[in-house]
This record gives structure tokens, sequence and C-alpha cells, in this order.
């Protein structure tokens, strides 16, 4: 149905609407390009430093051919493995406060607004602030430091994730267990948490997503170590801060090792946000 | 009944008989219960007590991280401000060799590549979400929502290495010279778009820092969008509004709380990110009207140096750097959560 317009003013209206839609096209456009072009850079670049090699050997050292990642893998899954195992009790936690006992009261809305500012705060402060509790009182850099400050980072992520999802639960189902003489902790835990433990779990997988690739804070916590390492106590190689320091080098082979590097991180850190979010939308549905 | 064994037992006795010694022996059975009970019941008030308490604990020691980052920074940052006073965030010299600290080179490039961010990210975003909630068709809503989202998952060192290796060479090579001989002509902004053409600078900076909070801005915009009551616009639709009329003077107007709480959230993010800026803004303590230049900023400046900073006053003078970031992205941070409550508020009256 193809009608001419004729009226001036109507004319002008519908360009102006074609523009703004055609403009909007447009945004999207640069949205979708930009992340193609960097997955596609990661890709093409990284994908030939991906050897068997690099997962079974350690750093090399400056001008080396050869070596691999494995120090800095390790080093990665340990620290990354404990802030999880850290902030994982102490954001559920929290967050079951917020939502069984805070509620609205000034206490909780002030808790709330706090770990939704510490979500968005710069990340190397927090390495900062690290720092200057741990890091210059042990006299050394040390994975349990970057641990720590990683953990700080998954902390509000958990907190907010788990306090939102409880919140979802019906309150029927809540006073339908009261009724049966559930004491409250037991209905907080076993009832109202269990009956969220897909969102909750969405909310860990982001928090794990969120520090797998954090760099900034684990610069002059953990530091780095070129040789290999399982001590917590002591610098400790990680993933972020190897790729950082051999993109930067001027040597053939760190760069394409830090490519390789980038590569790894990206699609485990999209991989786990694709996962928390099939596991939220399947879970939502049923 | 039939399975208790008293009954089975006692099978010979006389009713009456029977009968009081059943109630005897369930008063009794009372008595346990009720005791029992209250025990229960007493275990339970202390076992919720105790979790109560547990994660009140829990919930305070967020709240105690957030006082001890600003105690802990302050006292980090005690000894620059002593030395330097007030004039340490206005003086433009930072030079380690002679231990003389001053913040306005590395504020002025965190709030110039923040404000380059916003100026590039607003419009896309404001795009992108109206393309999510008017405009996309339903089956591709989701896995373009999804993939927008994944640009705020890739980490920030990647958005760094691809900055200064791809991005920062075909910057150098095809827009700088198009911007210099454009805009770098103009009278008056001339002086913004003239200079070396390195690729790496204020604005790639900027650049860069853009796409990375785009998909920040893009999905509060895109939740906010959403709020709006269908028969707000359907009302608008059925006075003859088009659809982009509908958005500019329905859709924007209800939701510009919303939306611009979101673009501060866009802001705080940007000023407080690190390994992309400290890859591609060339890590240079100076100041220049020229946005090709390299400049440094607050995070990058951080990042660079505090490792390795020997002296008390550098590693001071890093502390106090970090405290005004902190209390800039707070400020922000802030303004932004305060604006976006105000629309939840909104959203549960309606």
């Amino acid at each position: 149905m193809k009608t001419v317009v004729v009226n001036p003013i109507y004319r002008r209206r519908l360009w102006v609407h074609r523009l703004g839609i055609a403009l909007s096209f447009v945004a999207m456009a640069v949205g979708i390009f930009f992340l193609l072009w960097i997955l596609g850079t990661l890709l093409i670049k990284g994908f030939g430093a991906i050897t068997v090699g690099m997962f079974t050997q350690t750093t090399p050292p400056p001008g080396d051919d050869g070596g691999g990642l494995l120090n800095a893998i390790v080093g990665s899954l340990m620290m990354v493995g404990v802030a999880t195992a850290l902030s994982t009790p102490i954001g559920i936690l929290a967050g079951i406060y917020l939502a069984e006992y805070g509620e609205e009261s000034w206490f909780a809305q002030l808790t709330r607004f706090v770990t939704d500012i510490m979500l968005s705060a710069p990340s190397i402060v927090i390495g900062l602030f690290v720092y200057a509790v741990y890091v210059a009182h042990a006299k050394h850099f040390s994975g349990w430091a970057g641990s720590f400050a990683i953990a700080l980072i998954a902390i509000p992520v958990v907190v907010r994730t788990t306090d939102n999802m409880l919140n979802l639960v019906p309150t029927s189902l809540r006073e339908a267990a009261f009724a049966l003489g559930a004491p409250r902790w037991k209905v907080a835990t076993f009832v109202r948490l269990r009956a969220v433990r897909a969102g909750v779990m969405t909310g860990l997988l982001l928090a794990l997503a969120r520090i797998s690739g954090e760099t900034a804070p684990l610069l002059f916590t953990a530091l780095n170590n070129q040789f290999f390492s399982a001590n917590m106590n002591a610098p400790m190689a990680n993933l972020p801060v190897v790729i950082y320091q051999f993109a930067m080098s001027p040597y053939d082979n760190w760069r394409s090792l830090a490519w390789g590097g980038a590569l790894l991180v990206t699609f485990s850190v999209l991989g786990l946000n694709i996962l928390s979010r099939t596991l939220f939308n399947q879970k939502i549905q049923s | 009944m039939s399975a208790n064994p008293f009954i089975a037992t006692t099978g010979q006795k006389s009713s009456d008989q029977r009968n009081a010694f059943l109630g005897r022996q369930q008063a009794a059975q009372a008595v346990i219960a009720s005791e029992k009970m209250i025990e229960i019941m007493r275990n339970q008030r202390w076992q919720d007590f105790i979790f109560h308490k547990v994660t009140l604990g829990f919930a305070f020691s967020v709240l105690l991280v957030l006082v001890g980052i600003i105690i802990s920074l302050m006292i980090g940052a005690w000894p620059a401000f002593s030395e330097f006073g007030p004039g340490f965030i206005t003086d433009v010299e930072w030079d380690p060799v002679n231990d003389k600290y001053g913040a306005m080179i590395a504020i002025v490039g965190t709030l110039s590549t923040s404000l380059i961010a916003l100026l590039f990210a607003f419009p896309i975003s404001f795009g992108i979400a109206l393309f999510l909630t008017e405009i996309c068709p339903a089956w591709l809503r989701r896995p373009l929502g999804t993939s927008v989202e994944l640009l705020a998952g890739v980490p920030s060192i990647i958005y760094g290495m691809w900055g200064l290796f791809v991005f920062a060479p075909f910057f150098a090579d095809y827009i700088q010279p198009a911007l210099a001989s454009t805009l770098g002509q103009v009278p008056l902004i001339g002086a913004l778009f003239s200079g070396p053409m390195m690729g790496i600078g204020i604005l790639t900076a900027g650049m860069i820092l853009a796409i990375m909070i785009i998909p920040f801005i893009a999905s509060v915009m895109r939740d906010v969008f959403e709020v709006v009551p269908a028969v707000l616009k359907e009302s608008a639709y059925a006075l003859g509004c088009t659809k982009w009329e509908v958005v500019r003077k329905v859709v924007l107007p209800y939701t510009k709380t919303g939306v611009v709480g979101g673009v501060m959230l866009g802001l705080g993010r940007a000023l407080g990110e690190t390994m992309a800026i400290t890859f591609v803004i060339g890590n240079a303590h100076k100041l220049s009207w020229s946005l090709f230049s390299a400049g440094n900023s607050i995070a990058s400046t951080l990042a660079n140096e505090f490792a390795e900073a020997d002296s008390t006053l550098h590693v001071s003078s890093l502390f106090a750097l970090g405290l005004i970031l902190f209390v800039i992205t707070f400020v922000v941070l802030s303004a932004a959560k305060l604006m976006l409550r105000g629309l939840k508020k909104k959203e549960g009256l309606k």
C-alpha cells in the first residue's frame, strides 16, 4: 500500500522518522561490528599461538623461542579458585541478610547502595587498598593478596544477584514453610535460597567471568612470577598480567604468546557469560 | 492404632483400666512432647539468632570494605597532601626524578578521555537501545541483546591489546589524517586535531573507552525504555505520531532520569577504566591542547608507576591520585544510583 504523501509537513516528519530509524540501525551495526572486529582479531592472531606447548611449558625468558603459559594458567586458576571460595559464602550470606532480614530498613538500603557503587568502582583502587592493608604489612607481593583483591571485586556481584534473586521467591512459599514450623534460617536457606539456586549460580558465574579477566588489581598485589610456583605466599604468575607484560614487550615470541593467552582468557570469560545466561533463561522459562 | 504394641499387650485388661492407663500415658507423653517442643524451639531460636547475626556480620563487612578503602587511601595519601597541600590537585608537574608531584595532568587525562567516550557512546547506545526495544523483530532481540552484552564481558586488557595493535595503526593511517585535514582546519577547534599522528593518544583512548561503555549505557537505557507504559505509546501512535516521534517525545521525556542515570553509570565505568587506557594513551606526563598527543590518566599512572615507585613521596602521591579517582567515581556513581532509584519507585507505582 504505497501512498503518495503530499502534505509537506507530514513528508518532513516522515523523513525525520526514517533518518532516526536508519541511524538506530547504524548504531546497532556499529556495536556488532566492533564485537566481531575484536573477536576476529583475537582468533586470527591468537589461534596460531595455541599449541600443546602453551599448556605444558612455563613462560620463556626474554628473547627465547618456544615456551608456554603453564605457570600463568595455573596461577590464574588458583587465585580465581581461592577468590571464588572466599566470595561465594560471604556474598551469599550477605545477600540473604539483605533479602531476609534487611528488606527496606535503612541499613539494608545503605548496604545495597554501597554494593552497587562497589560493582562499578575502579578495580585499580581495590588493588591499592589490598596493597595498603596487606602487601605493605607483609612486605612482599603474594598470590593471597591477588586472591583477596579479586574476591573483593566478586563479592558485590554475588551479593546483588543473590539479593535480587531471593526477592523473586513468592511469599506464599515462605509462609507455607513457616506454617510447617520451620525455623527462619531453614526457610531462608533450604526453601528460599533453594528455590532460586539457578539464579544464584548465574551470579556466581558472572562474578567468575568478571574476575577471570581482571588485570589492574593484580598488578601490585600478585605481581608476576617468571617461574612455576604454586606457593600462594609468593609472587604469582597470572594470565592477565603476563598478557600485559608480554604484549608490551618488543619480542615477537612473547607477543604471540600474549595473543594466545588473550584468546584463551576472552573465550573462557565469554563462555562463562553465555553459560550463565542460558542457565538462567532455562530456569526462568521452566 | 492397631500398630500400637501397647494395645496388643494389654488386650486382657478391662476397658476402664485400659482407658485410664492410656490417659495417663498420653498426658505423660504430652508433657515429654511439650518439653521436647520447648527444647526444639529454644534450639531453633538460638539457631535463628546466630544465623541472623552471622548474615548481618557479612552484610556489615561489605560496608566496612568501603570505609576501609577510603581510610587506607587517606592514610596513604597523607604525606603527599601534607607536603604539597591542596596545590597537589592543580599542579601540572609530575617529576619522579626531583620528587615533585601534581595531579592536574592525570585528572585532565581521566576527565577528557571519559568525556570523549561519552560523546561517542551516548548516541550509539541510544540507537542500540531504541533498536532493541522498538524496531527489532522479537526473534532477533535476544541474540542481538546478548552480543551487545558480550561486548561488556570482554576483559579490558583485550580492548587494550586490540586498541594498541589493531585500532591505533588504523586510526593513524585513515582517521587522523582525515580529521586533521577537515576539523583541523577550523579556526577555533583546529588545535584539538593537530599534531603528530601516532595513533595512540587521548582521542584513541576515548574512542576505545566509548566502545567499552556502550554496552553498559545501552543495557540501562533498554531497561528504562521497557518501563514506559504501553498506553502512553499507543496514545501517541493513535494521534498519528511516527515511531521516531513516539521515541523522541514520549519515551525519552518519560525516562529522562533513567537515561541520565545510565549515562552517569557509563561515565563512572569510563573514569576508572585502567588497562585499556594504559595501552593506548601513550603514558606521557604532559598537557597539550591536541587530542592526538599522548597523555596520562589517573588509572594509567597508577598501573605504570605503582609497582616501581621507590620514594615515599612518590608512593604517597600515587595513593593521593587513587583517592581523587575514588572520590570522583563515587560521586558520579552515587548520582547515577539516585537517579535510577527514582525510576524504580515509579515502576512500582504503575
